[in-house]
């Protein structure tokens, strides 16, 4: 039994945002990428599936430029068996159904019995990608899971939802599970395992090879993005420094009513 | 434009959000004939008459037994008829963990495109564009959906950014639903409860967070004291989750929850760029903090340079103060 991950290279989480000079796109020449670490989540979980002797293979699968090959041997030196990228020169705009229609095409091509994933990418922060790859296979998804329990056809995963309730399923595989981030810690690489990684099997693949046109894809978008801003500058605040505690709070509360109207 | 809004429930009552969505629909629609609303559950046809005089005309009812507990194939079923039913331009739901998790698969459904979490939404002459936060809310974008040609485009929108207006006391027809839960490949077995019977982090008018500093999860009972006092819900920075001093559902920030409150106290938080992503939005922002030069004040409107410990006593004393004399 096969799990097949997908992982997005985003920017670091520390890095600024540049953008080109017509605003229309993030330029990242100079921004460090990481594996987006919702997605980090997913490939230590497939790792542990398979040394509990669930899984005989786990297989990672990525749409983007091949510069981020680095990125898929941070992946492989987790402890991966072999990498796909599809590489995405020509159509690095594809909007979330077009990247799900491929991704969904490179899994089929696969046929794992679990695909897992981030709940969402810190770059864009949609949570589209992997519920769109389930509807576009006609599987089931459980996104946003904080615990995962397989056991032979089926799985038992629970997932978090608002005011800190849990939901819990039960589900036939082949399933789709996007991780969150309280369902384990994952592994740290080291420098050994990355020189070991890079030989590990790497295909690179192209739409074509998956049987689609970019420019078709492309000209299918419907999503646009644009003119990217920096959130609104707040005008500085009132701090208050240096005077006796109980003064400086009662200004703050009496401001919270009168000036802010809040409480 | 004819817009759809998903009105959300759980256990079987309204959230909040869901009005918003609902307001939002009939705003955008224009008039009420062009706005519906559809409501998913188990006994949720009682809360269609709460439904009506928002401006939207129909509400459409998906009310079966085996809809009780959430289950995304079969929500997505019943929402998938009322599109087709109601035959939308626009479908919009709230960005919480249901619409979040429905819409993409609606979307693809539809052979349409989703835009997630909006802060800003408008229709003009057919067009839907919004603007969206991106990377963790550093930048802001401008986004549109195009080449629609015919197709259903869907939104959902940040909760607690758009006005609930009930413009009339007006009557709302209801549609009833009939939804296919043959597929039985997916089973919701439960919905267990949270700690907390507050209101969700994320739709909290007023929220008050603690960090590292607080030391101990025992040392969070004094937000909780002050927290009372003014109706908050508590929320926590990762450090203090990671130190086990508040559960991970608390977690305000990138890999916690978005949140977006009239007010945000952030108590002996230093104001990571990755907790900021979290609240930024709040409407108004006060820090307390030791460290005067911790970078949260640079966001905060008002700010107490000053101990926790000491201070949030301090101001629980105050709103006591404050609020017993209205009383
Ligand atoms: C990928 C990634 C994701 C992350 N996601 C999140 C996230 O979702 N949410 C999040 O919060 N963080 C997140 N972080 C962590 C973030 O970078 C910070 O480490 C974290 O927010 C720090 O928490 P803190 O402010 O409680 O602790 P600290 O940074 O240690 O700050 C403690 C503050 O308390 C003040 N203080 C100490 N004692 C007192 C006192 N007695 N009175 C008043 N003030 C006092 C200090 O001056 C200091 O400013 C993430 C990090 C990464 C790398
Ligand atoms: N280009 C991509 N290549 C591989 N996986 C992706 C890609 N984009 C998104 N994903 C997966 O889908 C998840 C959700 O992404 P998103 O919908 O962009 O928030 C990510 O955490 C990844 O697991």
């Amino acid at each position: 039994m096969k799990a097949l991950v997908l992982i997005k290279p985003t920017p670091d989480t520390e890095a600024k945002i540049m953008l080109t000079s017509d605003r229309k796109a993030i330029d990242h020449a100079s921004t460090k990428f990481i594996i987006n670490p919702y997605d980090e989540f997913a490939i230590e979980e497939a790792l542990k599936l398979k040394e509990a002797g669930k899984l005989t293979e786990v297989v990672l699968c990525t749409f983007t430029s091949q510069t981020n090959k680095e990125v898929v041997v941070k992946g492989l030196a987790m402890g991966a068996d072999r990498a796909i990228i599809i590489d995405n020169q020509g159509c690095e705009s594809l909007d979330s159904a077009n990247v799900a229609r491929l991704l969904a095409a490179a899994v089929k091509a696969e046929s794992p019995q679990i695909i897992l994933g981030g709940k969402q990418a810190i770059d864009d922060d949609n949570m589209h990608v992997l519920t769109m790859v389930a509807e576009v296979l006609g599987l089931p998804h459980v996104n946003v899971v904080t615990k995962l329990e397989v056991n032979g056809e089926t799985a038992k995963v629970e997932r978090e939802v608002e005011g800190g309730q849990t939901e819990v399923y039960e589900v036939k595989l082949p399933v789709v599970l996007g991780a969150h981030k309280s369902l384990n810690s994952p592994r740290y690489t080291s420098l050994p395992g990355i020189m070991k990684a890079r030989k590990k099997q790497c295909d690179v693949k192209t739409p074509a090879d998956l049987g689609f046109d970019g420019a078709v894809l492309l000209a299918k978008n419907k999503a646009k993005f644009q003119n990217f801003q920096p959130p609104a500058e707040k005008p500085p605040g009132k701090v208050f420094k240096g005077e006796p505690l109980e003064d400086m709070v009662d200004k703050v509360v009496k401001l919270l009513r009168n000036e802010a109207k809040v409480i | 434009m004819k817009v759809l809004a998903l009105i959300e429930q759980r256990h079987g009552k309204l959230r909040s959000s869901g009005f918003e969505a609902l307001s939002l629909a009939a705003k955008l629609a224009g008039n009420s004939a062009d706005a519906a609303g559809v409501l998913i559950g188990s006994n949720v046809s009682g809360l269609a008459t709460e439904c009506a005089g928002y401006g939207a005309d129909k509400i459409y009812v998906a009310d079966q037994p085996e809809l009780g507990l959430y289950n995304v194939l079969h929500y997505a079923k019943a929402l998938e008829q009322a599109i087709k039913n109601f035959q939308p331009d626009l479908v919009i739901a709230t960005s919480s963990p249901i619409g979040r998790d429905l819409l993409p698969r609606l979307a693809i459904r539809f052979d349409s495109e989703l835009l997630t979490d909006l802060v800003a939404l408008e229709v003009s002459n057919g067009k839907i564009t919004g603007k969206k936060p991106m990377f963790a809310g550093k930048t802001i974008a401008d986004v549109e959906l195009v080449e629609l040609s015919g197709k259903p485009g869907f939104v959902s929108v940040r909760p607690n950014i758009f006005a609930i207006e009930k413009p009339g006391n007006g009557t709302a027809s209801v549609e009833k639903l009939t939804v296919d839960v043959s597929d039985n490949r997916l089973k919701t077995i439960e919905i267990r409860k949270g700690a907390s019977e507050k209101a969700d982090l994320t739709e909290a008018q007023i929220i008050i967070s603690g960090g590292r500093s607080l030391g101990s999860a025992d040392n969070f009972k004094i937000l909780q004291s002050c927290a009372d006092v003014i109706g908050a819900t508590v929320g926590a920075s990762r450090a203090a989750v990671d130190a086990g001093f508040a559960p991970h559902s608390m977690q305000v920030g990138q890999t916690g929850k978005t949140v977006n409150p009239s007010l945000y106290i952030a108590c002996g938080i230093s104001g990571a760029i990755q907790h900021l992503a979290g609240m930024r939005t709040s409407k108004v922002i006060v820090a307390i903090n030791s460290d005067e030069e911790a970078p949260i004040f640079s966001i905060a409107d008002y700010g107490i340079v000053g101990d926790i410990f000491k201070a949030i006593p301090l101001m629980e004393a105050k709103f006591k103060e404050l609020l017993g004399h209205d009383a």
